[in-house]
């Protein structure tokens, strides 16, 4: 296959997202109120409980909204990530991603496009709720929006990977409750999206190195940091370690010798 | 395009599924792969489709083997899947670019053949139709469209006519054998409805992963002793027309 048989797939894997997109937009923006409840509701109640002290890339003392944006920013990348691929493989995507697998392009290549493509469309969710959370005096630098890009395309990637392989090799967990509970909200919870580190280490130690452990958390701090346009090497640097390992997984987990499709499609 | 499938077991866990199937397809012509519900077409299938990794045997296609060169072969097969495969939110059209897209095509070369393909299958004015408004007759039509878009030269057809009512069964299946005369298509439709199959067609028939079977119908019937498919198809399966 060339180059160019490379990039027609691409391109055509993104248009159907974003066709997929336009179908389902009312489903986009009513993703959008959980974060903004976030915002509106839970951090007016807790800016009173939570003081939050000049703490890198902030350059001075912050509302507790302002701190949080970041982190609702990897939430909307989080849910939206995790239940697109679980959706690729279970539910009504079972016949489409046959359909995609039945290319004469590499698996990984066709996975990966797949994952990015819905990572844009989740990405085009953060800056809505962005453009949503400067009304509500979050006022991240003006590059810092373009600066933030890479991190969200990586936090993306890295969670749909990890959606791909959960999806892949854990059976029991078929719904979408499931992973929510076992997966998403300990990831949101246990990371530094709602409070910083340091209270965690002031709580509890050992949640606070759970915490660390937890990828999302770099990805938040990723976000974070470019955000701000302050650059965080490490935060970046386990996010795209992470990303590679899951997706390397993650594909290798749809080899035809992994292949469960066709016996979840009650073939015989 | 001569299809070979040499010696081929397959198993999920320690059930068998296949054992030792071995058969060739002849270029241009439509094949019937006959067998009761369980009897091991959709494996085969998958196997042929790479959606399952052959564990024993080969399988070639024009002399190319699907284990070591998978690329070339996937360019060459287009397959109806038994369940729909079709996004029903997008339109007609563009399900087959969508399609073309995932074979490389650039969206010139996906705007002609789908032009050509819609003309075909007289669908030229549901083009902009999102699929959700279809009938399963012509969903059905849609489904084989979009398997002809990169011009394959195997069509595999799943149990296709599963859901429709007779008339659209026997339109959908003059139709295959139409494109096996015109085009030189090498067709392989698993079905469990003998209807659906004609007593001059090449005929596999599969009962519990086996191929018990494997020639000309009309042959079929006289070595078995029987006057017709249906009954040949029960001497040999045990199972009832259905």
């Amino acid at each position: 296959m060339k180059p160019a048989h490379y990039w027609h797939c691409f391109v055509g894997i993104q248009a159907r997202e974003w066709l997929r997109f336009w179908q389902q937009r009312t489903r986009f923006f009513s993703a959008l109120v959980r974060p903004l409840l976030w915002l509106v509701v839970f951090a007016a109640g807790f800016r009173a409980v939570l003081g939050v002290s000049i703490i890198p890339p902030y350059q001075t003392y912050i509302t507790y909204e302002t701190y949080i944006a970041p982190g609702l920013c990897g939430m909307i990348v989080l849910f939206n990530s995790m239940q697109g691929a679980l959706s690729m493989v279970y539910d009504r995507e079972l016949g489409s991603m046959r359909v995609l697998l039945m290319s004469p392009l590499p698996r990984p290549f066709l996975l990966v496009t797949k994952l990015l493509s819905m990572g844009v469309v989740s990405i085009g969710q953060v800056y809505v709720f962005l453009l949503v959370a400067r009304l509500m005096d979050v006022e991240p630098p003006a590059w810092g929006y373009l600066a933030v890009l890479p991190a969200l395309l990586l936090a993306s990637l890295m969670l749909g990977a990890l959606g791909l392989l959960i999806a892949t090799w854990v059976k029991q967990l078929e719904n979408f409750a499931g992973v929510m509970n076992f997966v998403i909200f300990p990831m949101f919870f246990l990371s530094s999206a709602l409070y910083p580190l340091w209270k965690m280490q002031e709580a509890s130690p050992w949640l606070y190195w759970i915490c660390q452990f937890n990828p999302f958390t770099h990805a938040v701090e990723a976000i974070r940091f470019s955000l701000y346009l302050e650059w965080n090497g490490q935060a970046f640097g386990i996010t795209a370690a992470v990303t590679l390992v899951l997706a390397a997984m993650a594909t290798a987990g749809f080899r035809p010798q992994r292949t469960r499709i066709l016996s979840t499609g009650g073939a015989a | 395009m001569t299809i070979e499938a040499r010696q081929i077991s397959f198993q999920y866990g320690r059930t068998p599924v296949l054992r030792e199937v071995s058969f060739t397809l002849t270029s241009g012509r439509f094949h019937a792969l006959l067998g009761p519900n369980g009897a091991g077409k959709s494996t085969l299938f998958g196997l042929m489709t790479r959606l399952l990794a052959l564990q024993t045997g080969e399988l070639l296609m024009e002399g190319r083997s699907l284990r070591r060169q998978p690329a070339d072969a996937m360019r060459q097969i287009g397959v109806v899947f038994q369940q729909n495969a079709l996004d029903l939110d997008l339109t007609v059209r563009q399900n087959l670019f969508y399609h073309a897209a995932l074979h490389g095509m650039s969206r010139k070369q996906a705007r002609m053949r789908s032009d050509q393909e819609l003309e075909r299958f007289t669908l030229t004015d549901r083009a902009n139709d999102p699929v959700r408004l279809l009938n399963g007759g012509h969903r059905r039509r849609v489904e084989i469209a979009r398997a002809l878009m990169h011009q394959p030269k195997l069509l595999l057809l799943d149990e296709p006519t599963v859901g429709l009512d007779v008339a659209s069964r026997a339109g959908l299946n003059r139709h295959v054998r139409t494109l096996c005369e015109q085009d030189n298509l090498t067709v392989l439709w698993a079905t469990h409805l003998i209807e659906e199959v004609q007593p001059e067609d090449r005929v596999l028939i599969l009962h519990e992963g086996k191929l018990l079977a494997d020639g000309a119908g009309h042959d079929i019937c006289e070595a078995e002793g029987q006057p017709g498919l249906a009954e040949t198809f029960h001497a040999l399966t045990g199972a009832g027309q259905t």
